[in-house]
């Protein structure tokens, strides 16, 4: 009995939250991954919705283009596509800035991360957002079009709007991929969760302690999403006929 | 003007062979000869990986999918726990916790040293296939769930109106019709399994991902082994595509 006292008031000595515990690691490691996840899939939103009107509305080109960015993307593993982009990105900047006579600069693991991440949020989120803009019934565009709406308008008032209650359970979806994803970034050393597990794990030796703590963390983080999305939706689609499956 | 050979394709197709041109000539592929054999090893071992994980995984979703569609709530319940907590928590960190964690707990228990299995435990890639098969397991318990669920009521009713005993219903009725609807999900899967493989790299397996990796830490060349091994996955996953485009063909469906 005291044997295991002394060994949960060991794990608790381990995650506390000043110094000598690894606690407040984990916590900051949490925020950055939040952080990137966050930058992600806002970014992967916006290149989302250019890509499905692009691959709605726009000419033969630039839908293959889109093609070939949606295919490419989705077909790579995440980390093989960090890795390329993480050096493209930070070579082709200092190329710019070496053209016009700046000084080679060191991109923020931070800022690459999002970039990265948000890249191929975007490949995703273009699938997700098209199919929920072609559920929007034709006669409200063409309703909004008949009244001579100008096309920004349009997707800003009714296609927008109208598709989000279809849009949001894949985007729902694509949150919990780009909280995950962020892990990934631990592989390039980016200080986010996974890494400063790693990190306090290997400084203590007291592997399972801090594994499953970050999971707890993961894990927390998902639940809380899944809750928030759950009444998003819900208030997306108040006054939309029910649909059950 | 509506096949495949529109003007601009054919435009785009001369842009791409110009750049894969250009790749060949400019860039430096002197060291593929050198790495070949053991890019073909690490190419067999993401692939054995990834069948093996996919088809170990895909059993153990079998009866998890079953609980939570059909079974008993103390039977429904551990089996949405343990997909909750797989789909919760990244890959990354559940391969670290096994292999790290186990990989440090095992040593210090007598009976494990002395076994026959320990030869094998200290390898990584025992770890490495007990955590993607548990993911796939998770992912797939979820949606083999939904493809139990939506076997028609009526099917089931039928046989057991025939008298067929319950593991006959689950293996001839149950299980197929619930297999071909998840297959296409299933084929998706798949591909995000084939993408989660090099993961193991991280824990000391040799991959392709881990060659592709040696390579750049070796000869100081960035882009060309990881273009080349983006290539290899690009290939792979068009192979699984048309695998299970060819299942999907082969299994006869009436649509009404």
């Amino acid at each position: 009995m005291t044997a295991l006292a002394g060994a949960a008031a060991s794990t608790l000595d381990l995650l506390q939250l000043a110094p000598p515990g690894w606690g407040g690691n984990l916590l900051r490691g949490l925020a950055n991954s939040v952080l990137i996840a966050a930058g992600a899939f806002g970014l992967g939103l916006g290149l989302g919705t250019l890509g499905a009107f692009g691959k709605l509305y726009g000419g033969p080109v630039l839908r293959d283009l889109l093609a070939v960015y949606t295919t490419v993307v989705r077909a790579v593993p995440e980390l093989v596509l960090i890795l390329i982009l993480y050096y493209a990105v930070t070579d082709s900047v200092n190329q710019i800035l070496l053209a016009f006579g700046y000084e080679r600069i060191q991109i923020s693991g931070l800022a690459a991360g999002i970039a990265v991440l948000g890249v191929v949020q975007g490949a995703y989120a273009t699938e997700v957002l098209r199919g929920a803009i072609q559920s929007v019934p034709v006669g409200q565009i063409e309703a909004a079009r008949a009244m001579g709406m100008p096309p920004g308008l349009l997707a800003r008032r009714v296609t927008l709007p109208l598709m989000l209650a279809n849009a949001l359970p894949g985007l729902a979806n694509l949150w919990l991929i780009a909280t995950k994803d962020t892990a990934l970034l631990a592989v390039v050393g980016f200080a986010e969760l996974t890494q400063q597990t790693r990190q306090a794990a290997g400084a203590t030796k007291a592997y399972f302690t801090f594994f499953m703590a970050a999971g707890l963390l993961y894990l927390l983080l998902s639940i809380l999403s899944t809750w928030g999305f759950a009444r998003l939706e819900r208030r997306a689609r108040r006054g939309l006929p029910e649909v059950r499956g | 003007m509506t096949g495949f050979c529109q003007p601009h394709r054919i435009i785009m197709a001369l842009v791409a062979l110009a750049l894969i041109g250009w790749s060949a000539t400019t860039l430096r592929w002197d060291w593929v000869p050198d790495y070949a054999g053991l890019a073909a090893l690490g190419l067999w071992r993401t692939i054995w990986l990834l069948v093996l994980s996919a088809a170990l995984g895909l059993m153990l979703a079998i009866p998890l999918g079953l609980a939570q569609a059909a079974g008993p709530w103390w039977l429904a319940a551990p089996a949405r726990g343990f997909c909750t907590v797989i789909r919760g928590t990244p890959l990354l960190l559940q391969l670290w916790l096994l292999y790290y964690g186990l990989g440090s707990l095992f040593p210090s228990i007598p009976w494990i040293r002395n076994s026959d299995l320990w030869p094998l435990l200290r390898h990584a890639w025992p770890y490495g296939l007990l955590t993607l098969t548990l993911s796939f397991a998770g992912y797939e318990g979820e949606v083999l769930r939904g493809a139990f669920r939506g076997v028609p009521k009526g099917q089931l009713e039928a046989a057991r109106a025939m008298g067929m005993p319950r593991l006959t219903l689950l293996r001839r009725i149950w299980l197929p019709q619930a297999l071909h609807r998840a297959l296409p999900t299933l084929g998706g899967e798949t591909v995000l399994q084939l993408k989660a493989t090099p993961l193991v790299a991280t824990i000391t397996v040799v991959d392709i991902y881990a060659v592709a990796s040696r390579v750049r830490q070796d000869t100081f060349i960035t882009y060309e082994p990881l273009l080349l091994l983006a290539v290899i996955y690009m290939a792979i996953t068009g192979l699984i595509v048309l695998l299970f485009r060819w299942l999907e063909g082969r299994i006869p469906s009436r649509v009404a």
